[in-house]
């Protein structure tokens, strides 16, 4: 990369090895990008030539689709790589899976994999960029990003804030990247949910855990709140969804314990009436709408930084 | 064969007590006298031992050799040529073969192969359960007549209490000791990492240190009630070393071992998603690392083994959780043990006493001792020579060890079995 952006890394592949000042680039970058949503022509050359693969290999809409929106705005040419199309179900390596791809040149390979690690065993294997768009409960690294770019909007800045991330941390990808994230832009972290979902060790990540909502509430700036997975009652950690509304659902009456001018997040889908109450999700202090649209620009930071984008900005 | 005479070693025998320097005489396949000055009788070939260890040959009573029926990960031809190498005498053959060795016709068929193509004794261990299926008993005693040195269903865990019950009493009428591998798999869940603060940093499923300690603390209840002996594979954590040191001063009889990778690796070797990490039980935590070396020391773990589990790359070359668990372990135990010479943990004698003496004595083999009249099982080590791992030239058909590239010191420069030179490291050229 040359030029004014301090990024330095030939792959994304999560929060944890990234500077302050390359996540800065990235949510800089996302700030110029966002205003190519407005316009009447959604596009700039900046990556015409450069092919991008959506290397998707566990059922994601929304991460993919923001990807290729992404890509297509860039001018880069996107291919979708599905599970349900895909050759890993038909006994494939991934490594082979990778490799054939990468034979077809691609100039960045976007994964989501089910198995941490995944994105780093792709590395070892091709020569194309990889971004980690969600492994296993590791990191996902473009979602901590797009978070970081929604509260650096909505606040002003990062440093000195109070986030709380509540909700599934054990099984959360996005807890852990956004961890990482805020701790080097200088905010104050906790984490909140019932103990049974809270990993062992987090507090060495410098976080506060509260196995309540309520305390970790007060004072906050910043409330994130986690998608519970219905289907599995995230592995029989809590009796039921009802009680777990009813005990750390977010409510008007607890939102009521953080700041006035808290702003409220949530990465999707959500369950409506589960971790967040419809009042909440739609209310005024939701920003829920507005990280997907960031969602989009910080992609396209992400793709101009690593696929070499060096035709001029517009 | 020739008769051979180790010259000026530092011959170190703990069943004896010895540590001294002496000379050391083979003949006719027998250790034949170990004293200072000894003459070399005509035709004897002399190796000059000064500065070297004379050792009663290492027994391995945990090794995974794969045959039969996963030939293309190993067989007992390379698996006995690894085992020279890394300075053995003898391994354990552990019964998750293909098919398990849960019948007589399995055990048998280790037999011959280890006779016809083996470097170093091979002794079988049989299924506890029939297919380690951990319900109905595997028939232990014809196992037992046809070689079967002990029972495990090693690789996975004997989980309905009363068959362990049952097992252990049976095995006690036998004069068998039940080897345990503890996991309670409904609390590990095969989660591929040690559950803490590194998996909370690194995502990756995990398993608590209680999946292990807890089997193991109803195991010793299980012993209490039966006076079985009994013997916990591969210990890895700090509450299942308190579990057996308590154990211990009740009386009850239980031995256990640890292996060489729990000893110098901690679960922050997985950071990089290193298939060759990815072991069960799952490497520790420090805190469980120092623990496990502390009971070494003291004698809490009776015995060091390899645990020596051979795998393609083709179950290893795939993601972290999608890996299979396991590492070779056979060509660097000796210079991984020796660290912890060099770093006081402890002794040399402790150290071979935990590789060579105590494994024989749990298990009734022969060996573990430079007795005079004893056969020649003789491991010649230079403690203090560096190499560097390089799983590409080791003689085990597979790869899987996290530890290429580490730097070295120390390893076997002649292995005796029974006289007969099994393995001898040659000498530099030029």
């Amino acid at each position: 990369m040359t030029g004014p952006h301090a990024f330095s890394q030939k792959h994304l592949l999560g929060m944890e090895h990234l500077t302050a000042g390359e996540i800065t680039t990235v949510l800089d970058l996302g700030e110029h990008f966002l205003e190519i949503a407005l316009r009447p022509i959604k596009k700039v050359p900046t990556l015409r030539g450069k092919t991008v693969i959506n290397l998707f290999l566990e059922p994601s809409t929304r991460t993919r689709t923001s990807f290729e929106i992404a890509a297509k705005r860039l001018s880069a040419d996107g291919v979708n790589f599905s599970a349900s199309a895909s050759s890993t179900t038909k006994g494939e390596t991934l490594i082979d899976t990778a490799t054939n791809l990468d034979a077809m040149s691609p100039d960045i390979v976007v994964i989501r994999h089910a198995q941490a690690g995944s994105p780093y065993l792709l590395t070892k294997h091709i020569k194309a960029a990889v971004v980690n768009a969600g492994d296993g409960q590791h990191e996902h690294p473009t979602q901590a990003l797009l978070d970081a770019s929604t509260i650096r909007a909505h606040k002003g800045k990062i440093e000195g804030l109070t986030v709380v991330i509540c909700g599934d941390i054990d099984h959360s990808r996005v807890a852990r990247s956004n961890i990482f994230a805020l701790r080097k832009l200088g905010a104050k972290v906790r984490v909140a949910g019932p103990r049974s979902l809270l990993p062992l060790g987090i507090e060495s990540l410098g976080v506060e855990a509260f196995d309540r909502i309520e305390p970790a509430l007060d004072g906050a700036d910043v409330v994130m709140m986690l998608r519970i997975q219905l289907e599995r009652k995230a592995g029989g950690r809590f009796p039921n969804t009802r009680e777990y509304a009813r005990l750390f659902g977010l409510s008007p009456r607890r939102l009521a314990l953080a700041k006035p001018d808290a702003i409220v997040m949530h990465p999707g889908p959500i369950n409506r009436g589960v971790e967040i109450s419809p009042e909440v999700a739609d209310g005024p202090r939701s920003v829920i709408l507005d990280q997907v649209a960031r969602g989009v620009a910080i992609r396209m930071a992400v793709l101009y930084l690593l696929g070499g984008g060096s035709e001029a900005l517009e | 064969m020739a008769d051979v005479l180790f010259r000026g070693g530092r011959v170190i025998d703990p069943a004896r007590n010895l540590d001294a320097s002496a000379d050391v005489l083979v003949q006719n396949g027998r250790i034949a006298r170990v004293e200072s000055g000894l003459a070399a009788p005509a035709g004897a070939r002399i190796i000059e031992a000064k500065g070297l260890w004379v050792v009663p040959g290492l027994v391995d009573m945990h090794t995974h050799l794969r045959e039969p029926g996963q030939e293309y990960k190993e067989d007992i031809e390379t698996g006995t040529a690894a085992a020279a190498a890394g300075g053995f005498c003898a391994v354990c053959a552990m019964p998750n073969t293909v098919p398990p060795n849960d019948t007589r016709a399995v055990t048998e068929l280790i037999v011959r192969r280890a006779a016809e193509v083996g470097k170093v004794r091979v002794y079988p261990i049989g299924c506890i359960t029939q297919g380690q299926k951990g319900e109905n008993l595997a028939e232990m005693g014809e196992l037992q007549e046809a070689g079967c040195v002990a029972v495990s269903d090693d690789g996975k865990c004997v989980r309905n209490s009363e068959v362990m019950r049952r097992a252990l009493e049976y095995a006690r009428g036998l004069g068998l000791i039940v080897i345990q591998h503890s996991e309670d798999t409904d609390l590990s869940a095969n989660g591929p990492a040690h559950e803490g603060a590194i998996s909370t940093r690194i995502g990756l499923r995990s398993q608590p240190a209680a999946a292990e300690s807890v089997i193991v603390a109803r195991d010793l209840e299980l012993v209490a009630l039966t006076g079985a002996r009994y013997h916990v594979a591969h210990v890895s954590c700090a509450e299942s070393v308190r579990l057996i040191r308590d154990a211990k001063r009740r009386g009850l009889p239980v031995t256990c071992e640890v292996t060489p990778h729990h000893l110098t690796l901690t679960d922050e070797a997985c950071a990089t998603y290193d298939t060759n990490t990815r072991v069960n039980p799952p490497l520790r935590s420090a805190a469980d690392v120092a623990a496990v070396r502390e009971a070494l020391a003291d004698g809490t773990i009776d015995a060091v083994v390899t645990d020596h589990a051979p795998h393609s790359p083709v179950e290893k070359d795939v993601e972290f959780e999608q890996a299979a668990s396991g590492m070779i372990g056979l060509e660097t135990a000796l210079a991984l043990c020796l660290e912890l010479v060099r770093a006081n943990i402890i002794t040399p004698a402790a150290l071979v006493a935990r590789m060579s003496a105590a494994p024989a004595r749990i298990l009734g083999l022969p060996g573990g001792s430079l007795a005079p009249g004893a056969a020649a099982d003789v491991t010649l080590i230079d403690p203090q020579v560096g190499w560097t791992c390089d799983p590409a030239r080791f003689r085990s058909r597979s790869r899987n060890s996290p530890f290429g590239g580490r730097a070295m010191h120390g390893q076997a420069r002649l292995t005796l079995v029974a006289g007969n030179i099994a393995y001898e490291k040659e000498k530099p050229v030029g």
